[in-house]
C-alpha cells in the first residue's frame, strides 16, 4: 500500500494527491478491524454504500477545494496580471450552476439514501436458505447479556454464533441506553428499556471480533465490550453443550442478582434460562434495573476497582 | 437550612478540581481586589455592569464566550492526554471526573462559548450595520447578557461545589433520570440553561425585532449586509428553537423534582420523547452558530477581495432555506435507534438538501474572491482556512446523513471529528476572524497581525492533527466518550491526536500572546479614520470605537453596501457630504436591573440545584421585585445635547477629509 500511495502523492498533479489524501486513509485504516474491514454481509453493503457517497462527493468537493486555493492565490492583491473586476457581482450562468450542481448531487444521493435505507434496514431479515439463530440481547449496567431461546442457554460479555449463518437478534435494556455494536458486522442498533429493537447480521466466516457499546451509559461503560465468536456450525453445537453444563441457571432471581451495577465482569454462561425472562424484562414485569446505591451531596460513584 | 449542601460536597479528596478551583477562586479574588483597590469598581459599574449599549454589551458576551472557550479548551486538553495514556490502564482520570470532563466540555463549548460569541458579535455590529443607535430593547439585552453569565457562573460553580452532570452534553435520559444519576450534576446542568435559556431567547425576540423595525432610513431588507441577514436568520431560529429546550429541560427537571414520568423508564416515560425533542432544538441550534458565522466570512471574504458578495441575493435565498429546513433533520441524530426505512431515508434526504444552501454558499464566497483583489489579513486568513476546513466537514456530515453509513460512524470518533469539523472550521475560526476583523472598530486599534497570522497557522495545523486521525479511527470502530480501552489498532490515532492538542496549545498561547502584544502597541495600530480595513458596510462610516449613539445623524442609505457608495461620492466629487444640521440625541438610561435580576436568579439556581427552598423563594422574589422596579421607572432616556453631537461628528470629518486628501484622484 505505502509506495502505492507514495506514487500517489509524488507522480501526479495537485488534483490527484487531494483526492489521494482521503483515499490513503481510508486505506490504513482498511487493515485492521475497522468499519472498513466487513466481515459479514450487513457491513460490506454498509461500507459499500459509505465508500459510494465518499466517491460521488469529493468528485465535486475536491475540484472546489483546489479551486478556492488558486482563486485565492491567483487573485492576490500583488499579483499584476490578475484582472481586478470589482462589477463582476452577478452571472445568471454562474447561479445556475451553483445551485445545479448541489441539486443534482443531491438528487443522486437522495436515491443511494433511499434504496440503501430500505435495504439495509436493520429489521429486515438476510436472504439466506439457513434458519436465523435467535439471540436476545440485554443491555445491563455495564455488561451484555445474550440469551439463546432455542438452545435454552445464556452467556455474559461474549457472544458466539456459527459462522455463515444469519443471526437475528432482538434486543432490549435493562436500565439506561446502549447501543449494541460489532464494527466488523455493521449496522449498530439501540437497545432501550420497555422497548424491543431488532436487527440482523451475518459473519462470513470464523473469526473473533471486537463488540461494544457505542452509547455512553454511565460509570462503567468503557467496559462495556464484548467478543464475538463466530464459529463453526458444529464448534457452535459444542459450545452451547458446553454451556449446559455451566453451574448457575439464569432465572428472576439470577437476573436481579446479574442486575446490579458492575463493570470488567469476565465472560461466563448460565446452563438454563427462563423462557420468559426477555419478554418480562421487555415488558417491564421484571422493573428497570437499579442506578447506584449511594446517595450523598454530589455523589461519586465508581465502578468496583477491578483493573 | 441548607438543604443537601453539607461539606461534603467539596471535593476534598480529588486533587484535580480541587487544584483547579482554587486556582480560578484566587485568580477571581485577586481580580476582584485588584479592580477595588485601584478604583475601578465604580467605572465598571457606570460604563459596564449596568451598561445597555449594545457595543459594551456585545464586547462582555465575546470576553465571557472567549474565557469560557479557554476553560472548555482545557477540558479539552484533559481529555485527549487522559486518551493518550488510557490505552490498557486506567489513566490519570477516574470514570467519574472523565465523564463530568466531556460533558462540561461540550455544555461550556456550546452554550457558553460558542452561543456568547456569536451573539455578542451580533450584539455588536447589527445595529452599526443596520444604521441604528441600539438595539429595540436595550435594558432586556444587558438582562439576556447576564442570565447568561449566570448559566456559565452555575455551571463553573459544580468544578468545587458537588459536581457535573456524567451525562454526556445532552443528558438523555435515562441515564440523567434520579435513579441513574442522584448527585446534583445533572442539576447544575439543568437551572444553568435554563436560566441562560430565558437570556437567549429574549436576546432572540430583541434581534428579530431590531431587524425586522429598526434600521437606517433607506435601509430596505436586500440592502442589509449578509451579516444582518445571518442574524436575522440565527434569532429566528432562536425564538422558535430555544422555547423547545426550555420546555424539554423543563420536563426532565419536574421528572427530577416533584416526581414526574416524561422520560422515565417506568409509569409510562419515554426517552425517546426527550432524545426528538433536545434535537428538534439541538439541530437548529447548530444553525444558530453557524448562519452568523457565515454572515462573518461573507463581510470579510467580500471586504477582502475588495468586491460585492457575489450572487447577493442568492446568498440571502440560501440563507433562509438553510433556516427554514434545519427544522426537518432532526432524527439524523439517531437514526440507530429503530426507526423505520421510511423514516430514516426521509430525514437522511432532508439533511443532505442542507448541504444544497451550504454548497451555494461556498460557491458564492469562491467567486467573489473571483476577479478580486484579496489582501491576506489575519481575517481573511481565517476565512480562507474555514473554507477548504468547512467543505471536508459538510462532505463527511452528509456523509453521516446517508442511514446505511451512519449505522457503522454513529457515536463513533468519525462522528467527534465531523462535528469540530464544522464547529471549529466554522464557529472558532468565524469567531477569530470576526474578533480581529471588528477588534479596531470596538477598541480604537488593529490586533497584531504577526502574531494573529500565527496562531491561524498553529490552529489549522493544530485543528487537522487533532481531529484527522480522529476521522481514522472512528472509521476503526473507535466510539466515543470512553475513559480507557483496549484496542491497539485505535493507539496510535489516539496518540497523533495527542500531539494536535499541543500544537493547539501553541495556536491558544499565539492568541494571548497577540492580544497583550497588541495593548501594548496600540498606539502604532491606532485606527485613526474608523475605517482601517477599507470596508464597504456601515460599521466603518463611524470612529472606532464608536460614540454611545453610534452615528451623529442616521445615514440615507441609497443602496447595498451604503459606506462603499459613500466613499465612492466622495473621491469622485473630491470633498465630503454637506456638514449636516445636528440635533440633541436621546439614549436610553443606564440600568442595573439586569446584573441584580441576574444576581437573584444566580440565588435561585443554586438554591433549587441544592434544594435550598426558602432561598429559592427570597431569589423568586427579589428577582420579581427588580422587575417591578424596573417598570415603575420615572426616568428611561438622557439627552446628549447638539453641541456635543457637532463636536464629535466635526472631528470626524476631519479625519475623513485627511483620509480624502491621501486619496486625492484616484479611485480606491
Amino acid at each position: 500500500m505505502s509506495s502505492w500511495a507514495a506514487f500517489l502523492l509524488q507522480r501526479r498533479p495537485l488534483l490527484w494527491r487531494v483526492s489521494a489524501a482521503p483515499i490513503i486513509l481510508l486505506s490504513l485504516s482498511n487493515c485492521s478491524g475497522g468499519v472498513l474491514d466487513p466481515q459479514g454481509p450487513i457491513g460490506a453493503a454498509n461500507a459499500k454504500i459509505l465508500l459510494n457517497a465518499l466517491g460521488i462527493m469529493l468528485v465535486i468537493v475536491v475540484p472546489t477545494i483546489i479551486a478556492i486555493l488558486i482563486f485565492a492565490w491567483w487573485f492576490r492583491a500583488s499579483n499584476t496580471r490578475a484582472r481586478y473586476r470589482p462589477d463582476f457581482v452577478y452571472s445568471g450562468g454562474i447561479e445556475t450552476v451553483v445551485w445545479g450542481i448541489p441539486i443534482l448531487v443531491i438528487l443522486f444521493l437522495g436515491g443511494v439514501i433511499w434504496i440503501g435505507s430500505h435495504d439495509l434496514d436493520p429489521f429486515k431479515p438476510i436472504a439466506s436458505p439457513a434458519k436465523p439463530v435467535e439471540v436476545q440481547v440485554v443491555s445491563l449496567d455495564w455488561k451484555w447479556l445474550f440469551i439463546y431461546p432455542e438452545q435454552g442457554v445464556a452467556s455474559v460479555n461474549e457472544l458466539v454464533v456459527p459462522a455463515g449463518v444469519p443471526v437475528h437478534f432482538s434486543l432490549t435494556s435493562a436500565s439506561v441506553m446502549n447501543m449494541f455494536f460489532v464494527p466488523q458486522l455493521g449496522t449498530m442498533i439501540a437497545t432501550m428499556n420497555g422497548m424491543v429493537t431488532q436487527l440482523h447480521l451475518a459473519a462470513d466466516k470464523p473469526g473473533e471480533f471486537y463488540g461494544q457499546s457505542a452509547q455512553y451509559s454511565g460509570g462503567g461503560f468503557s467496559d462495556m465490550n464484548f467478543t464475538v465468536r463466530a464459529v463453526p456450525q458444529d464448534a457452535f453445537a459444542q459450545w452451547v453443550a458446553t454451556a449446559r453444563q455451566s453451574r448457575s441457571a439464569l432465572d428472576r432471581s439470577s437476573y436481579l442478582a446479574l442486575c446490579q451495577q458492575s463493570s470488567n465482569v469476565r465472560p461466563f454462561t448460565y446452563r438454563e434460562v427462563d423462557a420468559g425472562l426477555f419478554n418480562a424484562v421487555a415488558s417491564q414485569q421484571l422493573p428497570p434495573c437499579p442506578g447506584p446505591n449511594i446517595e450523598r451531596a454530589g455523589a461519586t460513584v465508581r465502578p468496583p476497582p477491578e483493573r | 437550612m441548607f438543604g443537601k449542601l453539607t461539606w461534603d460536597a467539596i471535593p476534598w479528596n480529588q486533587p484535580i478540581p480541587l487544584v483547579a478551583g482554587a486556582v480560578v477562586v484566587l485568580a477571581v479574588f485577586a481580580v476582584v481586589i485588584w479592580v477595588v483597590l485601584k478604583g475601578y469598581l465604580p467605572y465598571l459599574w457606570r460604563e459596564w455592569i449596568t451598561s445597555v449599549d449594545h457595543k459594551r454589551i456585545g464586547v462582555m458576551y465575546t470576553l465571557l464566550g472567549v474565557i469560557m472557550l479557554l476553560r472548555g479548551f482545557i477540558d479539552a486538553i484533559m481529555m485527549r492526554s487522559q486518551q493518550a495514556i488510557a490505552f490498557r490502564a486506567a489513566g490519570y482520570l477516574p470514570p467519574e471526573h472523565y465523564d463530568q470532563i466531556f460533558s462540561a466540555h461540550g455544555t461550556i463549548m456550546i452554550f457558553f462559548a460558542a452561543m456568547p460569541i456569536v451573539i455578542g458579535l451580533m450584539n455588536f455590529v447589527v445595529p452599526l450595520q443596520l444604521g441604528v443607535r441600539d438595539v429595540a430593547f436595550p435594558t432586556l439585552n444587558s438582562t439576556s447578557f447576564w442570565l447568561t453569565a449566570t448559566g456559565a457562573l452555575l455551571v463553573n460553580l459544580s468544578l468545587v461545589i458537588g459536581e457535573f452532570a456524567r451525562t454526556g452534553w445532552l443528558v438523555y435520559p435515562p441515564l440523567s433520570e434520579l435513579p441513574y444519576s442522584p448527585g446534583v450534576g445533572v442539576d447544575y446542568y439543568l437551572w444553568a440553561l435554563l436560566i441562560s435559556g430565558v437570556g437567549t431567547l429574549m436576546t432572540g425576540i430583541n434581534f428579530v425585532t431590531t431587524i425586522l423595525k429598526i434600521r437606517a432610513p433607506g435601509m430596505s431588507y436586500l440592502r442589509m449586509t449578509i451579516f444582518c441577514w445571518t442574524a436575522l436568520a440565527a434569532n429566528l431560529l432562536i425564538v422558535a428553537a430555544f422555547p423547545i429546550l426550555t420546555a424539554t429541560l423543563g420536563m426532565l427537571a419536574l421528572d427530577r423534582y416533584l416526581g414526574f414520568h416524561f422520560f422515565t423508564n417506568d409509569a409510562g416515560g419515554n426517552m425517546m420523547m426527550f432524545i426528538n425533542l433536545i434535537w428538534a432544538w439541538g439541530h437548529p441550534e447548530v444553525y444558530i452558530l453557524v448562519l452568523p458565522a457565515f454572515g462573518i466570512f461573507s463581510e470579510v471574504i467580500s471586504t477582502f477581495s475588495g468586491k460585492p458578495l457575489f450572487n447577493y441575493r442568492s446568498m440571502v435565498a440560501a440563507t433562509m432555506f438553510i433556516c427554514l429546513v434545519s427544522y426537518m433533520v432532526w432524527l439524523h441524530h439517531f437514526f440507530t435507534m429503530g426507526a423505520g426505512a421510511d423514516v430514516n431515508a426521509f430525514f437522511g434526504i432532508s439533511t443532505s438538501i442542507i448541504a444544497v444552501g451550504t454548497g451555494v454558499k461556498v460557491y458564492n464566497w469562491l467567486f467573489t474572491m473571483y476577479g478580486g483583489r484579496i489582501r491576506f489579513t489575519t481575517p481573511m486568513l481565517w476565512s480562507l482556512g474555514f473554507l477548504v476546513t468547512f467543505t471536508i466537514g459538510g462532505m463527511t456530515g452528509v456523509l453521516l446523513a446517508v442511514p446505511p453509513a451512519d449505522f457503522l460512524l454513529h457515536n463513533s470518533l468519525f462522528l467527534v471529528a465531523h462535528f469540530h469539523n464544522v464547529i471549529i472550521a466554522g464557529v472558532v475560526f468565524a469567531a477569530f476572524a470576526g474578533i480581529t476583523y471588528w477588534f479596531p472598530k470596538a477598541f480604537g486599534f488593529k490586533l497584531d497581525e504577526g502574531w494573529g497570522k500565527a496562531a491561524f497557522w498553529l490552529s489549522l495545523l493544530g485543528f487537522y492533527v487533532v481531529f484527522m486521525p480522529l476521522y481514522v479511527a472512528g472509521l476503526l470502530g473507535m466510539t466515543r466518550r470512553l475513559q480507557h480501552y483496549d484496542v491497539a489498532a485505535w493507539r496510535p490515532w489516539v496518540l497523533v491526536a495527542g500531539i494536535g492538542i499541543v500544537i493547539m496549545m501553541a495556536a491558544a498561547a499565539c492568541q494571548v500572546i497577540q492580544f497583550v502584544v497588541s495593548v501594548r502597541r496600540r498606539n502604532e495600530l491606532r485606527d485613526a479614520t474608523g475605517d482601517p480595513w477599507d470596508g464597504r458596510s456601515l460599521e466603518w462610516a463611524t470612529t472606532s470605537p464608536p460614540p454611545p449613539f453610534n452615528f451623529a445623524v442616521l445615514p440615507n442609505v441609497q443602496g447595498a453596501e451604503p459606506y462603499w457608495g459613500i466613499k465612492q461620492r466622495a473621491i469622485e466629487t473630491q470633498q465630503l457630504s454637506p456638514e449636516p444640521k445636528y440635533e440633541p440625541i436621546e439614549m436610553p438610561r443606564n440600568s442595573p436591573t439586569g446584573f441584580i435580576t441576574a444576581f437573584f436568579c444566580t440565588m435561585t439556581g443554586f438554591a433549587l440545584i441544592w434544594h435550598i427552598w426558602w432561598m429559592v423563594a427570597l431569589g423568586l422574589l427579589a428577582a420579581y421585585a427588580v422587575f417591578v422596579w424596573f417598570a415603575w421607572r420615572d426616568a428611561v432616556e438622557y439627552s446628549i445635547p447638539a453641541e456635543e453631537v457637532a463636536r464629535y461628528d466635526r472631528e470626524r470629518r476631519r479625519a475623513r477629509e485627511q483620509w480624502l486628501a491621501q486619496h486625492g484622484g484616484q479611485p480606491a
